[in-house]
């Protein structure tokens, strides 16, 4: 029984901006529908970007080109290394250049599906419809897409799709992407139509009168907290998987531009909606500090497994083969070891659990490629995933090709964000969010090569067109920096920061991160049970007040503190983690990632529950310690009609 | 650097070649020098080619010395700190480029002093080539400061033609270990070519 | 293991540093240099010092933002990032020395942190192909040989990490400044810029006050990602072709 004690029910939040008529037709009308601001005016009007990822990077530029004045901010030494620069696999768009039945309808289809119908259909077949253009823009910028002899661009297939629509640029498609968006990003602040904070942290929204009108931000360097205002706010800050401590995310990646803006109001949808992906190198100890992931594609050729009993500690090749239990080979013999990331994932989580995990601290499975090196030679493997191979032996120091290699979960990727609506604006007016930060196109699972898609989509194409609209309809003021809300938002982050400096305990932000992130990993991971999460959310408020009491931050405020850094954006991991543990509480379905052992069908797969479930959950922050109260966004499923998930 | 470096190197090459001549006796090279100050005739003056010639590489001389001056004031200036971790780096012949070229200049001076205005020279008889070069190597500190100024030059030549490519733009990735070969080849041949004089002088080869 | 790091302390840009020495233990063989560096960290808090700052995140080799000299070394003895050199690289009693990038361009900001902005303005003065969004051709419109794209792809490997910079014994960028021109140059949608793209970023890189190329070719021993030599000599052949077309 489920207690809603924790949280009460408010309004359903409603898209008042998504158009009516053919879905293929809506982009087209909202953009025609939209007022333009006149271009003579644009750069009058100031736009805030928070981040310069693939997202922030692409807007930034586009905004500036538009004419906007746009003031940037990353928290890294330089634009060009955001996190969106890590991408491996590709980018997802539907041109069907193989000829092969592929349609931005289909790329639409395969993306409400692939997120277990938790999206919006409107948003998707947007993503699916711009994605098209993408490709071009990026080619033209000079981005080194992989191309076949004939000089024309080469796709892949990917994560299970059947057609072949995903480009990449060898390993490192993130990378190509994201240096074409800065190098755009970069003429524009040479242009000087771009001002540019690299190094400098936004650590409050500033709201004035209902609007978004500013941000507060730090200095990391000179730790001076300076306020920006403008017109409008865009957040493309990225995802929350860090809240996690280990995930494959940058190790400053963080959540606290989101987290702030929610506590100012903007609604925070699906927390508990968390991508974890099956092929990570485990981790080697305690020291661990953040995880890398190789290529899903891995389990084409690799068999996984791990020793029939408990604690077996031989090496892995001494191990008998009637000793091995090939347990995805047993448990789906259909699928066998290609089954989709969320089941390979829990089947690994179960067997360690067991006590059958392999390698330190036995959280790891065997991915095996004797028989594939048997059957096919080791040049054939080596050609296929030499470059994996070696990271691996890099990582590890041992041989994948003389023994298995382990490989563990890992968190990878956030769907849940900031609640948008078909404008990408948030519940507070003026407040955009675009890229990993939004919850807006992936449901409860994202399709592989589909997030450097989305985070483009937005920051090229769907926040430029939307963003005028907003502009347009609002007085051009400027903000009077003595208004009490501008104040408020400065005094709040000198208070904050000044008390982590204050407490001068006894453990490191780095100890309170490790322990959150692995209560969450424990009980808001792979599967969550009611009693899991009961637990952890009992515990976390806990552990914030142990870390308010204990935390020892050194140093000033004053000057580059790299632990002040990491110390308040811990802080908001832990409130943002019982939000999600809430969320995961409340939605006691199984869909996408985030799986409830609870709903379950007889084989185990994940059991939906449309019935009760159907909805985006848009979260509003009431203060902490306090219940947020829950607005429901139904979903409307017109042209992809929702069924249950099979592999078996 | 790189522009006036390959005329110099292609001067040395032709000198080179010229000096080992003295193998074929006293009359045919000294006939040799005498005839290298009437090439260009008759359009040219008799000794103008020579001086056309000496003109053009101490212009080279002193632009290679200037940009090498100014260049290393630059380096230096990028990198005013020093690691603490003190490591060698590159190759013999790329880090003595700097201390190899003074080596080379302070050489020139003496060269010509002692066999082209003859200041200096034990003999010193004009139109006499042959005669003032064997007894120039006669004496030790001669052949020492010959030889070292010789071996600093192969190393100058060895680091220099590869770097001059890369700096004209004519290395790519297919060419550079044919670039490098060549750069060996050609500071081994220049090398051994000028000590081969000073050796035949001293074995009583040459005489 | 146990390490004795000799490490750069330095408490702001304009103040006096100095190696300090640390003795490390509990170091094991599997950590990343920079998780051993979180290690001491961790221990300095506890005892009440200042922990050493380095720049670093996405802690797999391709943000770029990590680095510093090991042992006299650009990211260390292996040929990769810091963040992908691992522990088990060095011996139990080994004393190392940490220091950070050094070049004028390069100021140090505090410990091992230095302020590699000047790249981003080299990118700046020319560093991009002139692509407004909404404005590009269909993307199989220009067909690019595939010789044409790999080249393309090995010079756009760049992290702009700086190690060519630390490593060169000039301070000189070239390294990375050949690496974005070739990149671009090379492939059809540059072609319009070419020539004032390497002007332009040349005479950028010598503004930010990097030193110039002696060809010692310690950059590109130094780069973890295998930018070739010969894209400076590539770069040199751009700039003469540009002047020679008077631009």
């Amino acid at each position: 029984m489920t207690d809603y004690s924790r949280w009460t029910t408010g309004e359903p939040v409603v898209d008042t901006k998504a158009p009516e008529g053919p879905i293929a037709e809506r982009w087209d009308r909202r953009r025609f529908e939209a007022k333009l601001v006149n271009p003579a005016n644009r750069r009058r009007h100031t736009v805030i970007v928070v981040g310069t990822g693939l997202a922030g990077g692409a807007a930034g530029a586009t905004l500036a080109e538009q004419g906007y004045h746009v003031v940037q901010f990353c928290y890294q030494d330089s634009p060009r290394r955001a996190h969106s620069i890590a991408a491996q696999g590709g980018i997802n768009a539907a041109k069907n250049y193989r000829n092969d039945g592929d349609a931005v309808q289909r790329l639409f289809y395969d993306t409400v599906k692939g997120g277990d119908f938790r999206a919006r259909e409107s948003n998707v077949h947007r993503l699916a419809q711009v994605s098209v253009e993408i490709i071009d823009q990026c080619v033209a910028q000079g981005v080194p897409f992989a191309r076949e002899y004939g000089g024309l661009l080469d796709t892949r297939s990917f994560g299970g799709v059947q057609v072949s629509r995903t480009f990449y640029a060898r390993g490192q498609t993130g990378q190509q992407l994201l240096l074409g968006a800065y190098q755009a990003l970069t003429r524009q602040i040479a242009a000087g139509t771009v001002e540019m904070h690299a190094r400098t942290e936004m650590l409050d929204l500033i709201v004035v009168d209902g609007r978004a009108r500013g941000i507060v931000a730090r200095d990391l360097v000179t730790g001076r907290i300076d306020t920006y205002f403008a017109d409008a706010v865009v957040l493309a800050s990225g995802g929350y998987g860090n809240v996690f401590h280990l995930s494959t995310n940058a190790k400053n990646s963080n959540a606290t531009a989101i987290w702030r803006a929610h506590r100012r109001g903007a609604y925070f949808a699906n927390p508990c909606f968390t991508q974890i992906h099956p092929t990570c190198i485990p981790r080697s100890g305690d020291h661990q500090s953040k995880l890398t992931l190789m290529s899903e594609s891995l389990r084409n050729d690799g068999r996984i497994w791990v020793p029939k009993v408990r604690g077996d500690e031989r090496p892995p090749n001494a191990i008998p083969e009637e000793e091995r239990d090939y347990y995805l080979e047993r448990l789906y013999p259909a699928f066998g070891n290609l089954v989709p990331r969320d089941i390979a994932s829990r089947a690994a989580k179960n067997v360690c659990d067991e006590g059958r995990g392999v390698g330190p601290g036995g959280q790891g499975v065997y991915l095996d490629f004797a028989d594939a090196i048997a059957r096919t030679g080791r040049a054939a493997v080596e050609e296929k995933y030499g470059n994996l191979f070696e990271m691996y032996a890099r990582i590890t120091a041992e041989d994948p090709y003389a023994a298995p290699m382990r490989i563990y979960p890992a968190i990878h990727y956030t769907m849940g964000g900031l609640w948008v609506d078909y404008d990408l604006q948030t519940t507070v007016p003026g407040l955009f969010a675009i890229g990993e930060a939004n919850f807006s196109d992936h449901g409860a699972n994202r399709l592989g090569a589909s997030a450097l898609m989305q985070g483009l989509a937005d920051g090229y194409f769907v926040l430029p067109a939307t963003l005028n609209d907003y502009l347009a309809r609002h007085p051009h003021d400027t903000v009077d920096p003595a208004h009490p809300a501008v104040a408020e938002a400065v005094a709040d982050t000198e208070d904050r920061l000044n008390l982590l400096l204050a407490v001068n305990g006894d453990r490191t932000p780095e100890s309170f991160h490790r322990e959150l992130g692995e209560l969450l990993w424990d009980e808001c991971g792979m599967a969550r049970t009611e009693t899991g999460l009961r637990k952890a959310l009992n515990r976390i408020p806990q552990l914030r007040d142990e870390f308010w009491r204990r935390v020892r931050v050194p140093g000033s405020g004053a000057d580059l503190n790299q632990s002040l850094e990491q110390a308040n954006r811990i802080a908001d991991h832990l409130e943002l983690a019982e939000l999600m543990c809430l969320d995961a509480l409340h939605r006691a379905e199984s869909c996408g990632g985030h799986f409830r052992e609870e709903s379950q069908t007889p084989d185990g797969e994940a059991a939906r529950d449309d019935e009760s479930f159907a909805y985006a959950a848009a979260w509003e922050f009431t203060g902490i310690g306090r219940a947020p109260v829950l607005h429901r966004e139904d979903l409307v499923f017109e042209h992809v009609h929702p069924t249950q998930r099979s592999y078996a | 650097m790189a522009v006036t470096g390959v005329a110099m190197l292609l001067f040395l090459v032709g000198h080179m070649l010229g000096n080992l001549k003295i193998f074929f006796g006293a009359p045919e090279f000294n006939a040799y020098a005498a005839w290298l100050r009437t090439i260009g005739e008759p359009v040219l003056h008799y000794g103008w080619f020579l001086w056309l010639m000496r003109l053009g590489l101490v212009a080279a001389v002193v632009l290679h010395g200037v940009a090498a001056y100014q260049l290393s004031r630059r380096d230096r200036a990028a990198r005013p700190a020093k690691y603490a971790h003190r490591r060698q780096r590159a190759s013999y012949a790329t880090r003595t480029m700097r201390w190899g070229g003074v080596i080379l200049a302070l050489f020139i001076v003496w060269h010509i002093l002692d066999l082209t205005t003859l200041t200096v020279n034990p003999r010193g008889q004009a139109h006499h080539p042959y005669e003032n070069i064997v007894a120039d190597f006669r004496n030790w500190y001669a052949d020492v400061f010959y030889i070292v100024a010789m071996l600093a030059l192969g190393l100058h030549i060895r680091h220099g033609f590869w770097s001059a490519a890369q700096t004209l733009g004519a290395n790519n990735a297919r060419r550079d270990r044919a670039l490098k070969a060549l750069a060996n080849a050609l500071a081994l041949v220049l090398t051994c070519g000028f000590i081969a004089v000073p050796v035949a002088v001293m074995t009583g080869v040459v005489s | 293991m146990k390490l004795t790091l000799r490490i750069w302390r330095q408490t702001g840009p304009d103040e006096p540093g100095r190696m300090t020495t640390y003795d490390v233990t509990g170091i094991s063989p599997d950590m990343s240099f920079l998780e051993m560096l979180d290690h001491l960290n961790e221990e300095l808090i506890l005892a009440g010092d200042e922990p050493v700052a380095f720049d670093h995140d996405c802690r797999e080799g391709i943000c770029g933002a990590c680095g510093m000299v090991i042992n006299g070394r650009a990211h260390g003895p292996e040929r990769t990032t810091t963040c992908q050199l691992h522990m088990r690289h060095f011996t139990d009693g080994d004393t190392i020395d940490v220091e950070p990038w050094r070049a004028a361009a390069f100021p140090v900001v505090k410990d091992l942190v230095v302020d590699r902005s000047a790249f981003d303005r080299i990118i700046g003065s020319g560093g991009y192909i002139t692509a407004p969004t909404g404005a590009a051709p269909e993307a199989h419109a220009t067909a690019v040989p595939k010789p044409v794209a790999d080249t393309a792809f090995e010079h756009a490997e760049c992290i702009g990490c700086g190690a060519c910079v630390a490593a060169c014994p000039n301070g000189s960028a070239m390294l990375f400044t050949s690496a974005k021109v070739v990149h671009l140059n090379v492939l059809p949608q540059g072609a319009p810029e070419r020539e004032s793209r390497v002007l332009d970023m040349v005479g950028a890189m010598d503004a930010e006050g990097f030193g110039g190329c002696t060809n010692t070719g310690e950059c590109a021993t130094a780069c973890p990602k295998g930018i070739p030599l010969p894209s400076i000599a590539a770069m040199n052949r751009e700039y003469l072709r540009a002047l020679s077309k008077g631009r």
